[in-house]
């Protein structure tokens, strides 16, 4: 699938190991291109010791598969994957992998940033952090 | 006619809205659902809207059983 999103923690490396080359055909593919992100456990002048992440069911597969979709046409990509979490999430858990194949370099380094960009901004994901001070959503994204 | 309104984020709980359905004039539009719903007059630039899971406009105009849902800027990834 070229989008999940999934409820309890997964290991990106072993998702990929499970899948090396995606759906791209085999031998057909030079370059692949992996980002992962992790939860930490401090953010903007604070420490957090758990977040939650909010989705919005229907919509944020939807966005994320038009996203997909895009990049892979827009940057010849033979395939795109994307699994992010939601709901409760630890610090050092992994919250997104996005990983692209293609043919030479250019089109999978090129694709795999526009493609987390894209998710940055327009997937409709809502990060609330809890700490000692309480509960607070998170109003922006760190800039990419 | 009737659409529902969801909220997401600080925004649901500002409103103390979750879902809810409103009653609007057929020729209503994304801002007159936000209005309906909260009470405010004019959504603020920080809002973003989707209609049947794809993003809106505040004059995008709405129809019958329409889903329009109202959130704060994204943060994912």
């Amino acid at each position: 699938m070229a989008v999940e999103l999934r409820a309890s923690p997964f290991d990106p490396w072993r998702e990929l190991a499970a899948a090396p080359g995606g759906e791209a055909p085999a031998g057909g593919f030079g370059a692949t291109c992996a980002f992962v992100g992790t939860m930490r456990d401090f953010n903007e002048g604070a420490a957090v010791e758990r977040m939650f992440l909010e989705h919005y069911p229907g919509m944020t597969e939807r966005q994320l598969a038009a996203i997909v979709d895009e990049t892979r046409s827009a940057h010849g990509l033979l395939d795109a994957r994307v699994i992010h979490r939601v709901g409760s999430i630890e610090p050092g858990e992994a919250i997104v992998l996005v990983a692209v194949w293609s043919a030479h370099r250019r089109e999978a380094f090129d694709g795999c940033r526009a493609l987390m960009e894209a998710l940055k901004h327009r997937a409709p994901f809502w990060k609330r952090e809890s700490g000692a001070g309480g509960d607070r959503w998170v109003e922006r994204n760190t800039p990419g | 006619m009737h659409v529902t309104v969801k909220a997401f984020a600080h925004l649901r709980d500002r409103f103390g809205i979750d879902e809810t359905g409103v009653e609007l004039d057929p020729q209503a539009c994304v801002q007159d659902a936000w209005r309906a719903a909260t009470g405010e007059d004019a959504m603020p630039k920080h809002v973003f809207a989707a209609v049947n899971l794809e993003y809106a406009q505040p004059g995008d105009r709405l129809h019958e059983g329409d889903e329009v849902a109202f959130f704060p800027p994204v943060t994912g990834g």
